[in-house]
């Protein structure tokens, strides 16, 4: 790679902070109803001075009540989650990258994903209500990733090792328990409901998953935005990140708490999204280097501007719905072969 | 102030690694570990650093108890120099050696400007300074330990171990990184390394630790304590050690001629 001057790197995190915030607002308009951008704008700003202050702050509605419920009921909590789960996956991933010293990991080596996928499934088959289905998913992914940690310290071997073999082991086990759960459920209503949980969609979010998820998933984000430096050390071979100072043992844990909250809470609103916590930090090692001082923010800002993207296009470029998992497949495979063939030639030099 | 090794044995749970070894050093003193392969080498540095806890006998790093140390704590008396590093992330050389002064911040710090000017600083002092903006993996072995070097430097440590540091150089990169090293020494550091060469030891080491079955088969100055008989008795074969002059220096080289009696 050749040599970047600090001032590039910092003009292309301005070109994507601004772009995040083109996407996150263009988002919005478009749709089967359509709202102006000033509009929008405004209805944001009136919604957020009325939910701070209580007050309108001498906005004029120039806008509809349908409009209104448009943009802050149903477009709002969809691109909010979509920027949420999107930053959650990819801050996820680029950390477990990190931390495994492996490009290809993503956050649901631990079996978080798979976890909550056999919560909500289990809850489903059970028909709970739709908030049980959630709050099962999120338990069960945090409870996956704790038996894998669990394990893995028991182990003798490597810890980096046992950890994505113990990793592997439960969520094989949690996906067979998911594919018994489909066998033995009714065919009728519930087989497909597991079947179209499991795909990934935003389709079904509204305010009330928005608020679930916000907090473990700020929960998770701040702390490894804090300690974005010394991530950087996990990179390295355990004796060395030692010798430079570094509880491995005790950062290795707080990056898997944390990813694990993220990806738990993402899944559990919106089933499961893949490529994205794969793809992103590919992206953004070519963009912003291996440094996670910048890695980690502009995977957070890419991450959030891709969802908000893909689901857009999701939801509006046919009218039976495409589901979210689906298409970042589709879009993530190919970019992530071309990344891995381009790549190829850069380590030739 | 240094570090102390007092009685120290280790054991992996079968028959003793390491038997009642007892050393100092002093600032300045440039340390070569010699001993045959499996003898222990490793497994004396890694009860330096404090990832191996010993079985009997203490280590006093600057006066108090190794165990005592926090992992950063530590870190500010002793740098590692590991004898390969293969980076899994195409780091800049730059950005690789600004790792070195996590053990001076806090958990949740990132490096200051300063701190960085002095990864330039340093880069500039061992020659390499042109290298910061490439990447790790793009440079030649001698370099990469060059910037290892720089990295220790910068974590400001006064103890430096280094595992073989010239095992995956070539015999030029090995002549360019054992100078620096043995300039280390006169700029006040400990530098304690291993290496299977006798000839380093004779080079570049104000003292020689030759390591055997344990226990310290020779402690002192190179050309006073490696004398036939031990070289030959450290590694099974016959060893001849000659003054060889060139352009008026006199060098001490040792050379194998011959399997030995014992092996």
């Amino acid at each position: 790679m050749a040599f970047r001057s600090p001032s590039g790197g910092a003009r292309r995190f301005a070109v994507l902070t601004a772009a995040f915030f083109v996407i996150f607002l263009g988002a919005f308009a478009a749709g089967r109803y359509a709202v102006r951008v000033d509009k929008t704008v405004c209805i944001l700003l009136d919604g957020a001075l009325r939910a701070v202050s209580g007050a309108r702050w001498g906005l004029a509605a120039f806008w509809t009540d349908a409009e209104a419920a448009v943009v802050l009921n149903v477009r709002l909590p969809r691109i909010l989650a979509a920027a949420l789960i999107g930053a959650a996956l990819s801050v996820a991933g680029v950390s477990y990258q990190g931390m495994f010293r492996n490009p290809m990991v993503s956050s649901d080596l631990l079996g978080a994903s798979t976890g909550a996928g056999f919560g909500a499934a289990l809850a489903l088959f059970l028909s709970m209500s739709y908030l049980t289905v959630t709050f099962s998913a999120f338990f069960f992914g945090l409870a996956a990733v704790m038996l894998a940690y669990l394990i893995s310290r028991r182990s003798r071997m490597d810890q980096t090792l046992s950890m994505v073999l113990a990793g592997m082991m439960i969520s094989s086990l949690f996906t067979a328990g998911t594919s018994l759960i489909k066998l033995v459920a009714d065919t009728e209503n519930q087989l497909p409901a597991i079947t179209y949980w499991l795909m990934g969609s935003l389709t079904s979010v509204r305010g009330r998953d928005v608020r679930f998820a916000a907090l473990p998933i700020l929960l998770g984000l701040v702390p490894l935005l804090l300690l974005r430096w010394r991530i950087n050390l996990l990179t390295l071979s355990e004796a060395e990140a030692r010798s430079m100072g570094v509880d491995t043992r005790r950062l290795r844990l707080i990056v898997i708490v944390c990813a694990t909250l993220m990806t738990a809470a993402s899944v559990a609103i919106s089933g499961m999204i893949g490529w994205v916590g794969l793809v992103i930090p590919h992206f953004c090692r070519i963009l912003f280097g291996c440094d996670y001082r910048r890695l980690l923010p502009s995977c957070a800002l890419l991450g959030a501007s891709f969802l908000i993207l893909v689901d857009t296009i999701a939801r509006t470029v046919t009218t039976a719905e495409i589901p979210l998992g689906i298409l970042t497949s589709f879009v993530g495979a190919p970019v992530f072969l071309y990344l891995v063939l381009s790549g190829g030639e850069q380590n030739g030099d | 102030m240094g570090i102390d090794v007092r009685s120290l044995s280790f054991s992996y749970g079968g028959a003793p690694v390491l038997r009642d070894l007892s050393f100092s050093t002093r600032g300045g003193e440039v340390i070569a570990l010699l001993g045959p392969n499996g003898v222990g080498k490793s497994t004396l540095f890694r009860c330096l650093l404090g990832f191996l806890k010993p079985t009997q006998g203490e280590i006093l790093v600057s006066g108090r108890g190794l165990s005592s140390y926090s992992r950063r704590g530590l870190a500010r008396e002793i740098a590692y120099i590991p004898q390969s590093h293969s980076p899994t992330f195409n780091y800049t050389v730059r950005e690789s050696v600004l790792m070195g002064v996590t053990a001076r911040l806090g958990p949740l710090e990132s490096p200051t400007e300063e701190q960085q000017s002095l990864v330039m600083q340093t880069l500039s002092q061992l020659g390499i300074a042109h290298l910061a903006g490439r990447g790790s993996q793009n440079i030649s072995g001698g370099e990469r330990q060059l910037m290892l070097i720089a990295r220790a430097l910068v974590q400001d440590a006064r103890v430096l171990i280094m595992d073989e540091p010239t095992a995956n150089l070539d015999y030029g990169n090995s002549y360019r990184v054992m100078e620096r090293i043995a300039r280390l020494g006169s700029e006040g550091y400990t530098v304690l390394f291993s290496s299977h060469d006798p000839n380093q030891a004779f080079r570049y080491a104000t003292r020689v630790l030759a390591l055997k079955g344990g226990t310290l088969l020779a402690d002192g100055a190179p050309a006073r304590v490696l004398t036939e008989p031990v070289l030959s008795a450290l590694y099974g074969v016959s060893v001849a050690v000659r003054s060889v002059a060139v352009g008026g220096v006199s060098h001490t080289v040792s050379i194998p001629c011959g399997a030995g009696e014992n092996q």
